[in-house]
């Protein structure tokens, strides 16, 4: 929070006409820490352009609030996002961190943000620790965990009828996350998981041993996660198979991302996935965001892009509140509420975690013969489990 | 444990259709090495630009026209680099050659972000490839197929090029011993310059034929850098037995350790990296000299 003359004067003729303090000139400085380097460069892109987009659209709900973002390049890498993180919070002075993609980056700079008492909302990182064992009063997380897109599906995929299941998924932190997430909400709703596999993380060319494997399992369908590029040759690969048929493809819906969409064409028609969002969720919030989206860069907007335009809401909802400074907007932003593209949105008070309905969909071959994604269920928002959280007063 | 024959068919198949995609990429590596003592670390870049090649021009004029003019291209931007870049560094001594071409992984990785975008792409093939082949009695891709065979062909010309012609017999001699062989009269220079660029086409060829399978990214050369390079350290630098038994080694432990021994699969073949290391320091066919 810096004055200039203008808000001094403004501070001035507030403390004498007893006006509010959000009717002053305040600068809220936002740290915007994602990556633009190497092949994650257009995911950084993405949440940059969606988060000044939601600048723009809901900036003018704070008069007189001005918003400076400062961009870093965190690469991906925890070491450099620490290093950034840092340079963020000394040299830079800002007043709240956002961005953060990668759950490696989450974990490396927790203890930093926690530390200095800088509020951090967490846009795109889906690590479960950062709002489980790791919470801090200081972290809210506004774009989704790992386990809240994944346990809803196991207990919609068991109602389904859906009774053996062969899951698939990158061997990482993520990956593991998201798998068991399923398994566990999956068995307690009388499934059962034939063979959990764990794939060598970017490592993996060929899936055609795992693929192979899956249809001799005798499993009734599978159950994948996979992001990026794994994602793309993992469709396209179980596709070649000819597999889908008799064996149908689930997952947490960044198998079929719009970002990736066009990448894989006809091969990810009929894959039935669950994500906190899609572009085709018919509401009026959602077709506004779209249209704005697309005026700005072109394409449909992303999950990425989302998560970026609401956490340039959630802070701006805690400006509204009279926040501009860190102590402040730390305190304002676990308590934001608001119904955004995606639907109603709240905070768990408990783990300072995002509290949203889950979409589930299927891809389809839309009118102009490109694939696109049908929202088949809206499964209610449900908060996650504490998973060891216990919330320090702020 | 899985005792369906049809199941180790199809893993066989699978296994030799990653031991082939390999093939293609570290045959070029390998004999350039053996040939011209030359580190070419950014083999795997010229593949990925063949990828994106063909994804381009099978979007004009389909998949076949991009899988002949994507070796095409990548072979003249070979060509190109060898008269800018490769032969002022032929005597510049291994470490210089190494960051040279390492640099250049990465200046090629951020050119094809420019010209092809962040994203991801695909390319699709033509609806006879889609499906599946009746195989011994079992379902298998065909484009899987098609990969094997391409590779099976490649070997098989390679193997006639290399034994039974004189361009083959001259270039086992600079293989051999280079000083001796341009004594005897042989243009090692020319020979060198044909080697390479026949190379850089096959690494196009791969890229061409990989698309389809992959994700086209601007990473992907660097991913398949790796895997190359164990095949032809297994092999033995320079020698095209090495270079298929290295693939066939690779693809084999690899989908097989994925099968049998998932929580293995990624050391596996590490392990065997370093057995052969340690046992035969200069890979399974060593060159002579």
């Amino acid at each position: 929070m810096k004055f200039t003359i203008g808000a001094a004067f403004a501070a001035l003729a507030a403390t004498t006409c007893m006006t509010t303090s959000a009717a002053m000139a305040e600068t809220i400085k936002v740290g915007l820490l994602v990556p633009y380097s190497g092949v994650y460069a257009a995911m950084g892109k993405e949440i940059e352009d969606a988060f000044m987009l939601g600048l723009e659209t809901y900036g003018k709900e704070v008069p007189g609030v001005t918003f400076d973002v400062i961009r870093e390049d965190d690469e991906m890498k925890p070491q450099v996002g620490l290093a950034k993180t840092k340079k963020l919070i000394l040299q830079d002075e800002i007043d709240v961190l956002t961005g953060i993609v990668s759950s490696g980056v989450t974990g490396a700079i927790r203890d930093t943000v926690h530390a200095a008492q800088v509020p951090m909302v967490i846009s795109t990182s889906g690590n479960d620790e950062a709002t489980g064992a790791q919470c801090s009063p200081y972290i809210t997380r506004i774009g989704f965990s790992n386990q809240q897109v994944n346990r809803p599906l196991g207990t919609w995929l068991a109602e389904q009828g859906v009774k053996k299941v062969y899951t698939l998924a990158p061997d990482y932190a993520a990956g593991k996350q998201m798998t068991q997430a399923f398994v566990d909400a999956f068995k307690a709703a009388g499934g059962e998981v034939v063979a959990s596999e764990y794939t060598p993380f970017q490592k993996t060319q060929d899936f055609g041993p795992y693929i192979t494997n899956a249809k001799a399992s005798g499993a009734d369908a599978v159950y994948a996660f996979y992001a990026g590029g794994e994602a793309i040759s993992f469709v396209k690969q179980y596709e070649s198979f000819g597999a889908k048929a008799e064996l149908p493809i689930y997952g947490p819906g960044f198998l079929t991302s719009q970002l990736y969409l066009e990448a894989e064409g006809a091969a990810a028609e009929g894959i039935v996935s669950a994500l906190h969002y899609v572009p085709t969720i018919d509401t009026p919030e959602n077709k506004a965001f779209v249209e704005a989206f697309k005026a700005k860069s072109g394409h449909l907007p992303s999950e990425f892009a989302l998560q970026g335009y609401d956490a340039a809401r959630a802070i701006i909802e805690a400006a509204k509140t009279g926040a501009t400074d860190r102590a402040s907007l730390a305190a304002a932003l676990p308590k934001v509420a608001f119904t955004g593209p995606r639907g109603a949105l709240t905070i768990d008070p408990a783990t300072n975690n995002l509290i949203q309905p889950i979409y589930v969909y299927e891809i389809v071959k839309g009118e102009n013969g490109a694939t696109t994604q049908k929202v088949i269920a809206t499964l209610p928002a449900s908060a996650d489990p504490a998973n060891g959280c216990v919330m320090a007063a702020n | 444990m899985p005792i369906d024959p049809g199941f180790w068919v199809l893993q066989t198949l699978n296994a030799l259709q990653l031991s082939m995609l390999l093939f293609l990429l570290s045959v070029g590596l390998t004999v350039i090495f053996g040939l011209m003592h030359f580190v070419n670390l950014a083999h795997g870049s010229l593949y990925a630009l063949g990828a994106y090649v063909a994804a381009t021009v099978a979007g004009l004029a389909g998949f076949g026209a991009g899988v002949v003019v994507a070796p095409l291209a990548v072979a003249t931007l070979g060509a190109a680099l060898y008269f800018l870049l490769i032969r002022r560094m032929r005597r510049a001594g291994p470490m210089a050659q190494v960051l040279v071409t390492f640099g250049l992984i990465f200046v090629a990785m951020d050119v094809t972000r420019m010209f092809w975008g962040d994203l991801p792409m695909g390319i699709s093939v033509p609806a006879w490839l889609n499906g599946q082949l009746d195989f011994l009695g079992i379902e298998y891709p065909a484009y899987r197929i098609l990969i094997i065979v391409l590779g099976l062909i490649t070997l098989a010309a390679l193997t006639l090029v290399l034994t039974r012609t004189q361009v083959g017999a001259m270039i086992r001699a600079g293989v051999d011993n280079d000083q001796m062989a341009a004594c005897l009269g042989i243009n090692v220079e020319r020979m060198f310059f044909i080697v390479f660029v026949v190379g850089c086409a096959l690494a196009g060829l791969a890229g061409a034929i990989a698309a389809p399978v992959l994700a086209i990214s601007p990473d992907m050369g660097l991913q398949i850098l790796i895997p190359t390079l164990i095949v032809i350290v297994i092999g033995g630098l320079g020698s095209l037995k090495g270079a298929i038994a290295g693939s066939l080694i690779f693809g084999f432990v690899q989908t097989f350790g994925a099968v049998l021994a998932p929580s293995l699969a990624s050391i596996l073949i590490y392990a065997l990296l370093a057995a052969v290391l340690v046992l035969r320091p200069a890979g399974l066919f060593p060159t002579k000299g």
